[in-house]
């Protein structure tokens, strides 16, 4: 070593290799997370991605707490078999308002980023309570228990306030409201804002009728039927540039 | 039969005990070792039991507690968190201590260390079963609980640094390099992983600071240097203490290890977006990932080289050594995962095997193949010294070798097979180019191998509990020993 570094400097120097060693392993975070907050088009600016609903937002946080997320994945990647089974590639808009994101990483089912829609209600309420009735072959367990399990609607003001902290456009003021009913129109609004999210819930979940019961309790299984059927169905494609999506990858 | 005992270390630690200075802290790691082989028979059960879950779906009962989506991560953190993190905790302590010659700067840390490590895989694994999960994976447990890991973290950091402060000799050995890297690593990847704002003071339920495209990178920032520093430079500081000692002689290649270390700790940071080729995050982030995954292999490769040539001269050891040949299979494991994850890192080959089984294969070709091996060779050398006693039985551990090396192939071939039939069924088209198959159509056709896999776990599970059987047996003859020793100074010592 002509500059008359030796590494004994550092082997023997416990506070000099405690720096180094948080050098070496802070530049990669750094180059690669930080820009993905500023660089322009990482998340697409495209019509059509909305926050949960009260009701849905607690259907995905019991699809996420049952741990559904390990085997259906939530993205679907720009190949031809995969448009074919799943639909239009996900985009980067389609999951911004999602605390925490549930890509997955598995495929041990199939995709479920685009999975509103395709299925009836009813078909999901007897899947989920035993796949095997409906698809003879499926090794999805069944989760019975959602369809007699009352909803918790108690805290679902804190559950939007604490989405809100963390930036999802949920309205506590009249003020937040107005720039909601801008931005998303005012049925969605008045489902975004904070003091009528219980009313909100049960207004969307007696008039859908997600679990076969109308008028009945309201179940885990409403918030998880109506979490499904809102996936993956709110951009239009029909006013996407798909030039200016390539461009953004 | 007093000379014999006053000839051993322990011999000497048990008089120093008696004068109220111990020379090492040797509690503590013993500790950390049974909580090792608890977790592991515990980790290793769920993990068969899920496998089991897989190829025969009844087995989920209609139970919440054991359904597989909530079952899944009480697998991996007892294996993870409870079996690699105590293997680990003991492994450190006891390096630290002799390569340093200095005892851990704190008892009440060390313990504090062991029942609050212990509290978290308990708490988190329960935690699972009644449904609370940030979802980010290996990284599920709710704030509360990040928050106790935390702080345990941060006086387990205090107590490695400090009593490295404390060592008689200048230079500091190689094995506490990567036992550093991956204590301050761990801390950073932990922090920043866990940003959640909770829904109240009395809720389980956070939502990630974090979403969507920015959430996806940093859990996998996070995901995969867990697998870099936790699950493979702590298990190379491992490797670099152990292996020289039971081969009985110096490490191949210093200035290979200064290399291959740094290289390590600054390339391994870069590679997690792999994990998210194709998918929505930008293709400057992925390609980036995979260039520098390519990298990567020569540092892997450094490590499994200077480790497997250290043998060099003496590989006849192979044939009469168990111990080493659990060494030595662990780094051919090492040098093949990190082959194969280079490989698909690559896009094209990323594009197949993403969402499939091969995944599931390869992080069990390196979490079985390479750190549970490696753990079992150190465990095997170190449990003898720890109750200065010789090993109960070295055919055991023969067997166990065997049975160990069965399951692993048994599991990542059926993983190979699976994994790729499903990334070929999803992508087949007809005549007509149309797709060929239906989802469900993939299901079906990799059920012999759900089967093949789990029985490719009882083969592992199995090895375990012969090992537990083998190190039973030698504590209880350490013990033994320990009180006829005593017995025959005593009587040795009333004879003068």
């Amino acid at each position: 070593m002509k500059l008359g570094f030796k590494h004994e400097w550092i082997e023997t120097n416990i506070g000099l290799m405690v720096v180094i060693t948080m050098l070496a392993i802070s530049v990669a975070g750094m180059v690669e997370i930080i820009p993905l907050f500023f660089i322009k088009g990482t998340v697409e600016n495209v019509a059509g991605p909305r926050p949960y609903t009260p009701l849905e937002l607690r259907g995905r946080d019991i699809y996420q707490d049952n741990g559904c997320f390990y085997c259906h994945s939530q993205m679907i990647r720009p190949f031809r078999d995969e448009e074919l089974r799943y639909g239009h590639y996900s985009l980067a808009a389609e999951s911004q308002y999602d605390h925490p994101f549930l890509w997955g990483s598995e495929r041990t089912g199939p995709d479920l980023a685009r999975i509103g829609g395709k299925y009836s209600n009813a078909w999901h309420v007897q899947h989920l309570i035993d796949p095997r009735s409906v698809v003879s072959q499926s090794i999805m367990p069944g989760f019975p228990w959602l369809a007699t399990t009352p909803l918790d609607m108690s805290d679902i003001g804190a559950r939007m306030k604490a989405l809100r902290d963390v930036g999802v456009p949920y309205a506590l003021t009249k003020q937040e409201y107005e720039a909601d009913v801008k931005k998303f129109g005012p049925e969605l609004a008045k489902q975004y804002y904070i003091p009528d999210a219980q009313q909100s819930m049960i207004e969307q979940a007696n008039a859908n009728d997600y679990d076969g019961r109308k008028n009945g309790p309201i179940t885990e299984m409403d918030a998880v039927v109506a979490y499904l059927q809102g996936l993956g169905n709110q951009v239009d494609w029909n006013k996407v540039n798909e030039n200016q999506l390539v461009k953004d990858r | 039969m007093s000379s014999v005992a006053a000839a051993s270390p322990y011999a000497l630690g048990a008089d120093r005990a008696a004068a109220g200075v111990e020379e090492y802290n040797f509690d503590i790691v013993k500790k950390f070792t049974i909580m090792t082989l608890v977790w592991a028979v515990v980790g290793m059960s769920v993990g068969v039991y899920i496998a089991s879950e897989l190829a025969w779906p009844f087995l989920n009962f209609g139970i919440p507690y054991i359904e597989f989506g909530r079952f899944r991560p009480v697998h991996t953190t007892s294996v993870i968190l409870g079996f690699g993190g105590s293997a680990l905790f003991a492994t450190s302590y006891y390096i630290v201590q002799r390569t340093c010659q200095a005892r851990l700067i704190s008892d009440f840390a060390a313990s504090f260390t062991f029942w609050g490590w212990q509290a978290c895989v308990i708490l988190a694994d329960a935690s699972y079963m009644m449904g609370h999960t940030t979802s980010r994976e290996y990284a599920e447990m709710e704030w509360p609980l990040a928050l106790l890991i935390l702080v345990v973290w941060v006086v387990y950091m205090n107590l490695f640094i400090g009593t490295i402060m404390r060592r008689k000799q200048p230079h500091i050995y190689v094995a506490n390099w990567f036992y550093l890297a991956f204590i301050l690593a761990v801390a950073i990847l932990h922090v920043f992983n866990h940003l959640a704002i909770p829904v109240s003071m009395f809720s389980m339920k956070s939502y990630s600071l974090f979403s969507g495209v920015q959430d996806a990178m940093t859990q996998w920032w996070y995901g995969h240097n867990m697998v870099g520093f936790y699950l493979t430079a702590a298990f190379l500081g491992m490797m670099y203490y152990f292996v020289p000692k039971q081969a009985g002689r110096p490490i191949y290649s210093y200035r290979l290890s200064i290399v291959h270390f740094w290289a390590l700790a600054f390339m391994y940071m870069w590679v997690g977006a792999h994990h998210l080729h194709w998918t929505a995050l930008p293709d400057w982030t992925s390609t980036l990932a995979a260039t520098f995954s390519i990298l990567l292999l020569m540092p892997s490769w450094g490590g499994m080289i200077n480790g497997i040539m250290t043998l060099s001269g003496a590989w006849d050891k192979l044939r009469t050594d168990p111990v080493m040949r659990f060494m030595i299979v662990a780094l051919s494991f090492y040098g093949m995962s990190t082959f194969e994850g280079p490989m698909m890192a690559l896009k094209e080959v990323n594009a197949l095997s993403h969402y499939t089984n091969w995944t599931v294969g390869h992080v069990h070709s390196g979490a079985l193949g390479w750190v549970a091996m490696i753990s079992f060779g150190s465990l095997y050398h170190l449990i003898p010294k720890l109750w200065n006693t010789r090993l109960y039985s070295v055919r055991l551990a023969a067997v166990h070798f065997w049975l160990a090396t069965i399951g692993i192939v048994l599991y990542i071939v059926a993983m190979w097979i699976s994994g790729i039939t499903q990334g070929l069924m999803w992508r087949a088209y007809d005549q007509f180019g149309n797709l060929q198959y239906s989802f469900i159509e993939s299901v079906a056709a990799i059920h012999p191998f759900y089967v093949m896999r789990m029985i490719g776990g009882v083969f592992f599970l199995s090895g375990v509990l012969v090992m537990v059987f083998n190190v039973t047996m030698t504590i209880l003859q350490g013990k033994r020993e320990e009180r006829q020793a005593l017995a025959a100074g005593g009587l040795a010592g009333a004879g003068v």
